[in-house]
């Protein structure tokens, strides 16, 4: 789960992380009013969108008063801003945050990550902060430090202080520095996040270090102890289906095509996406229905499936383990029932009580077409749209 | 032979007396595996299924021979259990749980390093050596013992082509699901090293999916040390990127994860790579007859 940058960076204050002044404003008077109340020679009015790019996109004015404020806020409120992560349709802004202006001496990049291969947690740093950090490793490799985080001990001070040396942060800002990457670390342990970026973390003139931006992911799996974070979800910023489907415990993303995917287990769903490819269609989502789902959930997914006005047709591949397939057959009998279903239905199942499902199928009056093997089922579909 | 579990593996259950250890406990036993001790905390006394169940695991372990444990407690709690099975020298823990915190995982696999117990999962469908031992959520029926290991991120898709395998009259010697979860247990190359000097094992199927740089590390291992024909697939050639892994995590590995990425490394490494989910099974006869 993602959250704004304004969120982001009250969590980070929490944990001693310097962040600039700043106030979140919905409406064009209030983001005057910040201004005024911030003060200073300039402010900052950035948008409020869960995607990154927002600088070259025209998500982030740099203000000279506040009633500069106000005109930039009304500019970019209730429009869609585009990105290179947004696609072509853009994001919705519905708010921005203003900040005061700082006095740059230097931008660095600073981000604790999981790292997969050693099972740890590991600090990220560079001196090219402000860039992309993909790009950073593409161009310079050399440039991006890492310490890897024993979860015992947590982040030693020796390692932050080797980084802090190594980015030739300036000495009377060694421990500032390190206090800096210590309260990120405490942000990504204690919140459960997947990922903590500060990105630029800058250098003021005055010799203050403080994160100018910020974005953190959390890992959704500890979401039961983590009721505070769960808080901040922007059901704006998600995929309608997607929310829809996550209200039942399924697992659902929307993509481009138009054959709809109703799969059990998240490998099996991306091969049956992938098979669809082979035979030259293209999938409409990903959606894993778990292993043990019921006739309930099944029907769900089913009208969550429909909803999308592109699919023109489904295609059901579920390899019954603990699922039963007389169980998935009578679901999506009484789902097609239900919901009318106006697009061809390709069914393939294998596994337990799969003769049982079969005559389900075969019994139910539907036009169902049914296929024996994942490729047959795919041809089968690919040919029916 | 085989790798990790034989007729001789005694199984304890950790939640047993929660719906789901109940149903594969009962599934396990009827496919023939010595289920022998169970745990729950605060049912210690009682049984289920014939089973005895204790309050602890140490208690479990002293009271029975048990030398693999099988979890199956909800995630809050899943942490802690495999912590308990390490903390009573159970050689063998295999987590099925899903849903597990990263924090957590990072935990224990710190608390295993140095410990003699070797840990499979979580969020893995478990192992099953066909026809002497199941331990863990896959159907027992397609399988049919044979010589071809398996190994597999995913638990469905290991299914399917265990499925197509046995279809093709092919059997099996071992299939372990690793899990899908960014920290897990066995890796692929600790799999592999075992079926490579496993002598029922003839060749070897390796299922993996996008993210991470597991199947590249494993591909690596394959090229340098593999003794036996290799059939791969990778499942998410069609997958967005960005959905599912955060643009960091790919930089820590190197800037790898896709698919494309990872099939090159495996043909790079010999591996017979099927070109389609359905035609796993089919690679691994051309595999074995052009041996």
């Amino acid at each position: 789960m993602n959250i704004h940058e304004f969120q982001a960076k009250e969590i980070l204050r929490r944990f001693g992380v310097p962040v600039p002044r700043g106030l979140v404003a919905s409406t064009a008077e209030e983001a005057r009013r910040a201004a005024t109340e911030l003060g200073g020679a300039t402010c900052v009015v950035k948008a409020q969108i869960h995607a990154g790019g927002r600088g070259k996109g025209g998500g982030v004015k740099v203000v000279k008063n506040a009633e500069e404020a106000a005109v930039k806020a009304r500019e970019m409120l209730g429009k869609n801003l585009v990105t290179h992560q947004t696609g072509p349709a853009g994001r919705e802004v519905r708010r921005v945050l203003v900040e005061e202006g700082l006095n740059i001496e230097r931008e660095l990049y600073l981000a604790m990550v999981l790292d997969r291969a050693q099972s740890r947690v590991s600090v990220i740093c560079s001196s090219e902060g402000g860039v992309e950090i993909e790009e950073v490793a593409a161009t310079h490799p050399e440039k991006i430090l890492k310490e890897s985080i024993d979860p015992v001990i947590g982040l030693a001070g020796f390692q932050c202080r080797r980084l802090a040396y190594a980015l030739g942060i300036p000495t009377p800002l060694t421990n500032k520095t390190v206090a800096v990457m210590q309260g990120l670390y405490q942000a990504y342990e204690q919140c459960d996040a997947s990922l903590a970026e500060i990105n630029p973390l800058v250098i003021t003139k005055e010799g203050q270090v403080i994160a100018l931006d910020a974005k953190m992911n959390f890992d959704s799996n500890a979401f039961f102890r983590q009721k505070d974070i769960v808080a901040l979800r922007d059901l704006n910023e998600e995929d309608p289906r997607e929310i829809e489907a996550s209200k039942y415990d399924l697992s659902y993303i929307s993509l481009d095509g138009n054959i709809a995917c109703m799969v059990n287990g998240a490998g099996l769903a991306m091969a049956t996406m992938d098979i669809i490819k082979v035979y030259g269609g293209e999938p409409a989502n990903f959606l894993d229905v778990g292993g043990g789902a019921d006739k309930e959930k099944v029907a769900q997914a089913f009208r969550i499936l429909l909803s999308d006005p592109r699919v023109r047709g489904v295609l059901i591949n579920i390899f019954g383990g603990i699922m039963r397939c007389d169980v998935l057959a009578q679901g999506v009998v009484e789902a097609a029932r239900e919901l009318k279903i106006g697009v061809p239905l390709v069914v393939r199942m294998q596994g337990t009580n799969v003769e049982i499902g079969k005559k389900i199928l075969a019994d139910s009056g539907l036009a169902i077409i049914s296929a024996e093997t994942m490729s047959e089922a795919a041809e089968k579909i690919v040919q029916a749209v | 032979m085989s790798i990790l579990v034989n007729k001789n593996t005694r199984v304890l259950t950790q939640g047993i007396t929660g719906a789901t250890g109940q149903f594969h406990t009962r599934a396990c036993q009827e496919y023939g595996t010595q289920m022998v001790a169970g745990v729950t905390p605060g049912k210690g006394g009682t049984s289920y299924a014939g089973i005895p169940i204790f309050d602890t695991v140490e208690h479990a372990v002293k009271e029975t021979d048990v030398n693999a444990t099988v979890i199956y407690v909800p995630p809050p709690f899943a942490a802690d259990a495999i912590l308990e099975a390490a903390d009573a020298g159970i050689p063998l823990i295999i987590c099925i749980t899903e849903g597990v915190p990263v924090r957590d995982m990072v935990k224990v696999k710190r608390y295993l390093a140095g410990r003699s117990s070797q840990l499979l999962g979580p969020n893995c469908p478990g192992t099953i050596t066909p026809g002497e031992c199941k331990i863990g959520i896959m159907p027992g029926h397609i399988h049919t013992p044979g010589h071809v290991g398996v190994v597999s991120r995913s638990g469905t898709l290991t299914y399917e082509a265990v499925d197509q395998l046995t279809r093709l009259g092919i059997g099996q010697s071992s299939c372990v699901g690793i899990g899908g979860d960014p920290v897990h247990g066995f890796e692929f190359v600790d799999v592999l090293k075992m079926f490579n000097q496993d002598a029922a094992t003839k060749a070897v199927i390796m299922i993996g999916e996008i993210g991470g740089s597991a199947e590249e590390e494993a591909a690596i291992w394959i090229k340098d040390n593999m003794k036996k024909p290799v059939v791969g697939f990778i499942a998410g050639q069609t997958a967005p990127p960005g959905k599912r892994m955060g643009h960091a995590g790919a930089i820590i590995s190197g800037g790898k994860g896709t698919a494309t990425e990872k099939i090159e490394a495996m043909k790079q490494a010999g591996i017979r790579m099927a070109s389609s989910p359905a035609t796993i099974g089919r690679a691994m006869q051309e595999a074995l007859a052009n041996q």
